[in-house]
């Protein structure tokens, strides 16, 4: 897309990000274009304030914005750490314990011990009168004064969330709708959550357990939200600042309260939308993800520039959310994992890590066991130098002992075990890409590995060669990824239905019908938001199975109206890609129609995100040489500013770039390579 | 000689080609067992012996020492003629339980690796079909006296042969089992779970080398055979002894007796069954490959860190248990041994060497699978059905930690159908799905609470039959805690209460509409001594309605009042208690008490 396009942004967007390190804000377009950057410490106390940081970093009022665009992890904070409000239950009678019992699992396969915390304490869960069968007939009537009694009952003990969660509601929700106005004439504020509002779909656990995070962390994001909203209206901000969804879609923060458990994985999402976005401008509409970060970095999937999207996240053991979400995995291998040696004598890498405090060895903040990056930094590839976040000079020479005790049960030096130890980190977090991408009938040859987070560009070219991966994508600020998600988003809205019948019976009428119907729905909320939009588009979908299975596939649809014949040919073929099996005698299931309606923004011009001063060639930007290990061999490699890499550079390896937010390692053998938007390529074995 | 680094890569390469087979296999599976329960296994093994040289770590626990008997015997077999031998493209299926298995419904496939002509290793998977043949719909027969009731038996033959399937067996497969139509989804998710791990391993190999991948997987053995010696050098040396029990064996009314003897010395560990109860008629046998792989689970609970391969076992020694119900022989019926023996197994390991490693070890799981089965006609849809409800039950106390409510059971790692799930398939109507209180064994760290349900049959007919354990005894407390309640079922008919027999196990009882089953499951085992538990983590309990004020004033001697703890009235009542016991004390023996009084509520 050119800068002439006449659907370009002229408008002056604010994408801000509050990460659990730093709060990080990117203002692209207004006068004159061109993009600010700013990277302020995250304010945990209350976010806002980064957030207004940030802004008087990059210089800008927010009077001379005309959208801020946000992702917040304040709901994340709060269910992870469990600071959440109180919320009280009312609940069909028998099944005031479905939260508490879950699915009957333990956290691992092995070890007969774990722990396990409801989001509702049992005190606070209450049961009323009420049936509905799996048709969604009524049983038993519901007791409407047995409602009000207790929801009397949770606001004397000081509840200020209520959620209303009954059996087979997806299937008729009569009765929590008539529960929820009872409850709504007494309860002092607007915080009810009916369990079949945010996903109706049946398995009581999990509708419950999201229906119950949703409550609990509600009143803290509107909190949050509307303290910032007042204090950006102060500096003459006047529009709705808009929230991002773990969907990696936004809404208005109006709107965002009520949805409040579908923003819990928001960070992630946004990092993803970037990339989807890059990609697609740089010609890789299929990309597999990969951001590191300090203890577990991060893995997702892109067809066709689309985010995979699932409503089957578990965010911790037995704490399922299951709105729609980008399907992002985390894998537990980051920058500070801990590199030790077994009892057996054999090398490992995590699952322990140094996490943020102490952090790695070379942080210089106490840490004492060796890291991922102590290693980087000890074979050359990090510069001792320029570590962000460290105040003092990294002790080299205290990782460099790290690492000869590391060494010394292997056989090897110092250097030799970090080199050892960095190698066993890429196969592990190999492995768990592909088991989490290419396993699941992908092609690696098909994709491009998109780099980002701070570590993320130091591992990416290895970790390509490792899955066979033959590219690889860094954009031109990795370290801030999240907050340009935030700026390039769309609006989006999900909408998931449950049908659940063998596809030969279905009614296809009906199946025309719900699409449309989630289709209007969808429209009338994203022009809502306000922002100016390029198109509104839909993305249908429908989940299913062959008759007797309990996995679901997930399959395109190419339109709102599908032919049964269409449908069931559309899943054969998806399920022989995904496992070469093909079962004429079996026919689908269909179990749920889902419709996205996204509203395209403006397109926004990533153009501005190249250096700011490009040099002539390549010897313009080459800052030092130091010496870089790369197996066992030193090599005296070149260190290259990104800041002054000309636009279309050529760099063979080994090389390493380095910029204000990231490292990267051109490896022997690949080959670097200069494009458009300021995004460079690593071609694996191509030098 | 490898180096280390190479090592460590391949081992995480061995891994990976085991999960990725594992996930294979579960997400195209039909049969709800293998794709919600994980109730399946991949791994690769040994062209040797079988032993085993990776798993994958979603494995069902219980099939962690089970596949490579099954695939030593399928070699044994091979070299002694009585099997055919394998030519490229071939896969064989078995599911003899005397052949290295467990029970029928557990159904192996194995496949040589070939490299250059050779049989470079097996590929080899185990998946539990719904329904093998048999008396009883699912196999679970509660009064088979012999294995020919409990369904078809497979010796291993070639289902594949060069690549293609041989539908004749596969025919003959058919016209045994019910829901037939479905099992070709599954033999070909098993099928296919090979070839992954068969283009898994070619990528591996191609990239290392042969020589260099066979080196590793000695080496590998070698290493976790020396880490599991670390383990067991840390145990205090000593004898230690335990005792389980199997409630009956669904047949004779009376209990099985499993006795332990650990003997620890330097880096071995020796286990002993001698002295346990003889074969039995009913299905409560064991075989040994199922007594084996539960001693190498239970281990692997108390160590998850050991890496799984055939090394991590050498260090542990079972003496053969020949003339108990743990070793038995064809034609003994086995349908319990891998849901329900195998935990007593691991209860009695568990039991054993908490008093070694108490730091390291819980009291008792619940350790049943809880099966129902409910079979019969649904008039609504015009067809019969089967359903299951498998359950969880409360984890013992470990030191520290109070166990877990509603765990799976120890030799699985499913999850648990949801109740509209259920009553969308099934003509049931749940009328309750909660904790059950009380039911968590009083300790200083308490058992963890099992589950009590109910179940309404809305329409037509059906027979109820149940398979679980613990009905008699609950599971063991450990060092001064109590045991968890034991499992409870009761039938309500016609407004008339039935309480089965053998306590957990009966087979067929016809039901009505608008008769219900109740079924209240094991909770934990405590761990220490109930009176040295926090007096504020009792009124917490008692707050949250686990345990009634009475119950914690007599399991652990704390007060509760309306304003929560009275810790006065607490630390008088623990005095008093604590002078009684010492009185007691005098004439107490080690004796666990057979018929002690209730001390949960049923």
């Amino acid at each position: 897309m050119s800068a002439a396009d006449a659907s370009e942004s002229v408008e002056t967007i604010a994408g801000i990000d509050v990460g659990g390190t730093f709060t990080d804000l990117i203002l692209i377009g207004g006068p004159g274009g061109g993009v600010r950057i700013a990277k302020t410490p995250t304010t945990p106390g209350n976010q806002a304030d980064g957030v207004l940081a940030a802004l008087k970093a990059a210089g800008v009022s927010p009077s001379a914005l005309d959208l801020i665009v946000h992702g917040t992890t304040t709901t994340t904070n709060a269910v992870l750490e469990r600071r959440l409000a109180r919320t009280g239950l009312i609940t069909t009678a028998g099944f005031r314990d479905v939260l508490e019992l879950g699915r009957r699992t333990r956290p691992q396969p092995y070890g007969m011990t774990g722990q396990f915390r409801p989001v509702i304490p049992r005190d606070l869960r209450l049961e009323v009168a009420e049936r509905m069968d799996a048709t969604g007939e009524a049983l038993v009537p519901l007791d409407e004064a047995g409602v009000e009694a207790a929801a009397r009952r949770l606001m004397e003990m000081g509840c200020e969330s209520l959620v209303i969660h009954f059996l087979h509601a997806y299937a008729n929700p009569e009765h929590e709708i008539r529960a929820a106005e009872i409850a709504a004439r007494i309860w002092p504020n607007g915080h009810i959550t009916m369990g079949h509002a945010l996903l109706s779909e049946s398995r009581e656990f999990e509708r419950g357990a999201t229906a119950a995070v949703n409550a609990s962390v509600q009143p803290i994001l509107e909190r949050y939200l509307a303290r910032l909203q007042a204090e950006l209206a102060a500096q003459g901000y006047a529009r709705d600042v808009l929230v991002m969804n773990g969907n990696g879609g936004m809404v208005s923060a109006r709107l965002a309260g009520r949805e409040a458990a579908k923003t819990v994985m928001s960070g992630p999402a946004s990092g993803v939308m970037a990339a989807a976005y890059t990609g697609r401008r740089a010609g890789c509409p299929n990309l597999i993800t990969y951001d590191m970060g300090g203890t577990s970095s991060d893995v997702s999937l892109i067809r066709g520039a689309e985010p995979a999207v699932s409503h089957e996240i578990e965010i911790e053991y037995a704490m399922p959310i299951h709105v729609p979400m980008v399907d992002v995995r985390t894998i537990g291998a980051g920058g500070g994992s801990i590199v030790s040696v077994d009892e057996g004598g054999l090398i490992r890498v995590g699952p322990e890590s140094a996490g943020a405090m102490p952090g790695p060895i070379c942080f210089g903040k106490g840490g004492t066991e060796p890291t991922i990056s102590d290693a980087n930094l000890l074979l050359g590839r990090l510069n001792p130098g320029r570590l962000l976040s460290v105040e003092d000079a990294a002790p080299v020479e205290a990782v460099r002992a790290a690492f000869a005790r590391v060494g010394a049960g292997l056989g090897l030096d110092a250097e030799g075990a970090a080199e050892a130890a960095i190698r066993v980190a890429n196969a592990k977090m190999a492995g768990a890409i592909r088991m989490v991408s290419i396993s699941m009938g992908h092609d690696p040859r098909d994709f491009a590995l998109f780099a980002f987070g701070g570590a993320g560009p130091l591992h990416a070219a290895a970790l390509a060669r490792e899955l066979a991966i033959p590219r690889v994508l860094i954009p031109a600020r990795p370290g801030i990824t999240n907050a340009l998600g935030c700026a390039v988003a769309d609006l989006r809205h999900d909408f998931v239905r449950t049908v659940n019948r063998p596809l030969d019976a279905v009614e296809m009428g009906a199946v025309h019908a719900i699409l449309a119907e989630q289709t209007a729905a969808g429209r009338a909320m994203v022009v809502q938001n306000g922002a100016a939009l390029r198109r509104v588009r839909e993305v249908h979908t429908a989940d299913m199975q062959f008759v007797g299975q309990t996995h679901l596939i997930r399959v395109a649809l190419p339109d709102a109206a599908p032919t049964r014949e269409t449908l069931q040919a559309l899943f054969e073929a998806a399920y022989f890609a995904r496992f070469k099996v093909e079962l004429p005698t079996i026919r689908a299931n269909l179990v749920n129609l889902n419709t996205s309606v996204i509203g395209e923004r403006a397109e926004v011009d990533l153009a501005a995100l190249t250096a700011v001063t490009p040099g002539a060639t390549l010897g313009d930007a080459l800052d030092h040489r130091r010496p870089v290990r790369f197996g066992a061999d030193w090599h005296d490699t070149p260190v290259y500013a990104r800041a002054r890499l000309p636009v279309d550079a050529l760099i063979p390896g080994p090389a390493i770039v380095e910029q204000m937010d990231t490292t990267i390692v051109i490896p022997p053998g690949d080959r670097a390579e200069g494009a458009a938007d300021g995004n460079l390529f690593i071609h694996v074995g191509a030098a | 000689m490898i180096d280390p680094v190479t090592l460590t890569v391949i081992e995480a390469a061995l891994q990976q080609v085991c999960d990725e087979m594992d996930l294979a296999f579960s997400r195209a599976a039909f049969s709800p067992i293998i794709a919600e329960a994980n109730d399946r296994s991949d791994g690769i093994y040994s062209p040797v012996d079988g032993s085993l040289i990776a798993q994958g770590a979603g494995g069902l626990p219980v099939f962690v020492g089970t596949m490579q008997f099954s695939t030593r015997c399928l070699i044994e077999r091979i070299r002694e003629g009585l099997t055919a031998a394998p030519e490229p493209g071939d896969i064989y299926i078995v599911n003899d339980p005397y052949l290295g298995g467990t029970h029928l419904m557990d159904v192996r496939f194995a496949m040589p690796f070939w490299r250059g002509g050779q049989i470079f290793c097996w590929l080899s998977n185990t998946g539990h079909w719904p329904d093998i043949g048999g008396a009883v719909p699912g196999g679970f027969s509660a009064s088979a006296t012999a294995v020919e009731q409990e369904g078809l038996r497979l010796p291993p033959v070639k289902l594949f042969k060069r690549g293609a399937m041989d539908t004749e067996i596969y025919q003959i497969i058919c016209s045994n089992i019910r829901v037939a139509e479905q099992r070709i989804g599954d033999v070909k998710a098993q099928a296919a779970a090979l070839m992954v791990g068969e283009d898994g391993l070619t990528r591996l190999m191609d990239r290392y080398g042969d020589d260099t991948v066979r080196e590793a997987i000695s080496e590998l053995r070698a290493r976790a055979a020396a880490r599991m010696r670390a383990e067991i050098a840390a145990i205090p040396e000593g004898t230690y002894r335990s005792v389980a029990h199997v409630d009956s064996d669904g047949v004779v009314d009376a209990p099985l007796e499993i006795r332990l003897t650990v003997t620890k010395a330097g880096e071995r560990l020796t286990f002993d069954f001698a002295g346990s109860s003889p074969p039995c008629q009913g299905p409560m046998n064991s075989v040994l490959a199922t007594t084996l792989s539960s001693v190498y689970l239970a281990m692997r609970h108390i160590f998850p860190d050991v890496p799984i391969s055939a090394g991590a076992f050498e260090p542990l020694e079972v003496i053969t248990p020949a003339g108990t119900f743990l070793d038995a022989h064809y034609p003994r019926p086995v349908s319990g041994c891998a849901a329900e023996v195998s935990q007593r197994i691991a209860e009695a390991v568990f039991a054993a060497l908490v008093q070694a490693i108490p730091d390291r070890v819980t009291a008792a799981p619940a350790g049943t699978s809880g099966n129902f089965a409910l079979g019969g006609h649904d008039p609504a849809r015009g067809r019969g059905f089967v359903m299951y409800q498998l359950s969880g039950g409360g984890y013992g106390g470990a030191r520290g930690l109070d166990g877990l409510t509603n765990g799976c059971s120890t030799i699985g790692i499913s999850k648990a159908p949801p109740v509209e799930i259920m009553e969308q398939q099934f003509p049931v109507l749940y009328h309750r799905y909660g904790l059950r209180e009380g039911s968590g064994g009083a300790g200083r760290w308490r058992g963890g609470f099992g589950l009590d349900y109910e179940i309404e049959l809305r329409r037509g007919e059906a027979r109820a039959s149940f398979v679980m354990d613990h009905g008699r005894f609950g599971p063991q407390g450990a060092l001064g805690g109590q045991d968890g309640a034991p499992n409870m079922v009761r039938v309500i008919r016609d407004g008339e209460v039935h309480i089965p027999p053998h306590l957990s196990k009966e087979q067929d009882i016809p039901l009505r509409p608008g008769d219900r089953v109740r079924v209240g499951t094991p909770g934990g085992g405590g761990y220490g001594d109930p009176m040295a538990r926090d007096p504020r983590a009792v009124a917490e309990d008692v707050r949250l309605g686990y345990y009634t004020p009475d119950e914690a004033r007599a399991l652990f001697g704390v007060v509760t009042g309306t304003g929560g703890l009275d810790a006065k009235a607490t630390s008088d009542l623990r005095a008093t208690l604590r002078d009684a016991a010492e009185t007691q004390q005098s004439g107490a023996t080690m004796t666990r008490i057979k018929d002690k009084a209730p001390t949960h509520r049923s």
